[in-house]
Parts: C-alpha cells; sequence; structure tokens
C-alpha cells in the first residue's frame, strides 16, 4: 500500500465487536489536531462498513482508506481516519 | 378631522414591541436549526439480557456519531439501569425459538440459568461488551441514561440504586419532549 499520509497514531481494537471499535475511534480521534490520521486496526469484519457509515455520518472526520489483511490466519482490517477539523 | 395627536400613537409602540419579540423568535430559530446535530430518543422497557443490548449499543454509537441521545427506561428496561439488577440479567430459555433446546426442557427450573451463562460465555469469546461496559461507554460519552419516576415507583425501587449519571426524576412528558425535537425514535 503507497501511503500518501502519515499516521498520527495507532489504535488496536482487535478481538472487540460492535460497537467498541466506532466509541473506541470516535474517543481516539477526538484529542488528535487537524490533518492528524489515525490508524484503526480491528478483528471485527463489521467494522469495514461500520467505520464507513461512522466516517460520512460525522463532522470533523473523513475516511482515507480501508484495508483488509491477515495477521497470523486472522482478518484483519484497516481503517484511516483523518481529522479534518 | 385630525385624530393625530402629538404624542406617539400607542398602536406605533406596541407593534414595535411585536417585530422585536418576533425578531427575537427567528433568530432564537435560526439559531436552533442551524445546527446540524441529530437528536435520538430510544425508550427501552425491556429487562432481559438480549433486549438490554440493542437500546445501549444504538445509545454509544449515536453518541461516537456526536448526536444527542436519551434513553428512556421505563418498566424492565429499568433493571439495565439498576446498580444490582442489571450484573443479573438474565436471558429467558422459553418462548425462544433460537435456544438449542425444546421449550419443555427450557421450561424446567434453573434453565433460564444455563442460558444465560451460556450467552455470557458467548459475549466474553466474541469481545462483546458487557452491560456495564456500555452504560459506563454511554454516560461518559454524554448519553443522557432517564430512569422512569412512575416505575422507580411502581417496583419499589430507590433513587440511590441507581447507577452514578442516571437522571431520575423524569416522566413521560419529558421522553416525549425529547421525542418530538429527535431525528430518530426507537421503542425497544
Amino acid at each position: 500500500m503507497t501511503e500518501e499520509y502519515e499516521i498520527t497514531e495507532t489504535l488496536d481494537v482487535k478481538g472487540l465487536s460492535c460497537p467498541m471499535p466506532i466509541v473506541k475511534t470516535k474517543r481516539a480521534i477526538d484529542p488528535l489536531v487537524t490533518g492528524d490520521v489515525l490508524e484503526v486496526v480491528s478483528t471485527d469484519s463489521g467494522s469495514m462498513s461500520d467505520i464507513k457509515g461512522w466516517a460520512a455520518g460525522t463532522a470533523g472526520v473523513s475516511l482515507l482508506d480501508q484495508s483488509e489483511d491477515e495477521e497470523r490466519g486472522e482478518a484483519v482490517y484497516k481503517h484511516y481516519v483523518e481529522k479534518t477539523e | 378631522m385630525s385624530t393625530e395627536t402629538p404624542t406617539a400613537n400607542p398602536n406605533d409602540a406596541a407593534l414595535e414591541a411585536r417585530i422585536e419579540a418576533l425578531e427575537q423568535e427567528l433568530a432564537e430559530l435560526q439559531a436552533e436549526t442551524g445546527t446540524d446535530t441529530k437528536k435520538m430518543t430510544i425508550v427501552a422497557t425491556k429487562g432481559t439480557l438480549d433486549m438490554a443490548y440493542p437500546p445501549l449499543i444504538l445509545a454509544s454509537t449515536a453518541a461516537a456519531f456526536g448526536w444527542d441521545v436519551v434513553v428512556f427506561h421505563t418498566f424492565w428496561g429499568l433493571d439495565i439501569l439498576h446498580e444490582k439488577k442489571s450484573k443479573n440479567l438474565k436471558l429467558s430459555a422459553v418462548g425462544n425459538p433460537s435456544m438449542p433446546m425444546p421449550n419443555v426442557l427450557a421450561a424446567l427450573p434453573g434453565m433460564d440459568s444455563v442460558a444465560t451463562r451460556m450467552m455470557e460465555k458467548q459475549i466474553k469469546d466474541n469481545g462483546t461488551p458487557t452491560i456495564e461496559e456500555l452504560l459506563d461507554v454511554s454516560i461518559e460519552s454524554g448519553v443522557e441514561l432517564q430512569a422512569c419516576q412512575m416505575t422507580i415507583e411502581l417496583m419499589d425501587y430507590d433513587e440511590d440504586d441507581f447507577y452514578e449519571g442516571v437522571t431520575t426524576g423524569v416522566g413521560a412528558a419529558t421522553a416525549l419532549n425529547h421525542m418530538a425535537d429527535a431525528d430518530v425514535q426507537l421503542l425497544i
């Protein structure tokens, strides 16, 4: 994956299921400043749709990218959320 | 014949006052509609383990969207906010076709506890938050959890029985007031 942005912080929500990935993402992005990018690492397959929906419906954040990888035989979903205001 | 007097027409003063009042009202309305904060009101009426989840999951998620959220707990929904009872919410084994046991067995004494333990294990294994965790994140993220005063008295509960941060002393009118303005209203 080519990155045109720098990751400011990584949030590990592996093993957590709905609604915790969203709740924790919101909490992690709040203290960041405009332009910062939060990487969210989740094992919840629902997070692909949920983070997208949350970012679309929430002011001040923008979803830059999402990816699906595999780590030790387990699917891992990565989300890159930029704080825009 | 002229009716004009050198003093200001009292009708003018009344008109001016009315215009001023209307302008203020308009400004208030504009200020209100200017914010695009969405509102959600949930009425939580059930106190079983499975039915305690949906209101709290939706409430905490909506708070993550920045919404203004009220969950009005009434009847058995009150148990979700009850500090002792919320840790002991049960799943009913009877009348639940998704249970891996026939109703005739499910009705036996102790089966609700078995079903509840099974569910609690699944919750833990799946990384699903506990009801207590969901209450914590909801309160911390600004969700207003309201406990219906009439039901508190009906169930003979005490206001101190509830988690810190729970609003007591509210009734149907308070819930309706928030609901009338809400973009999303749910009865669970």
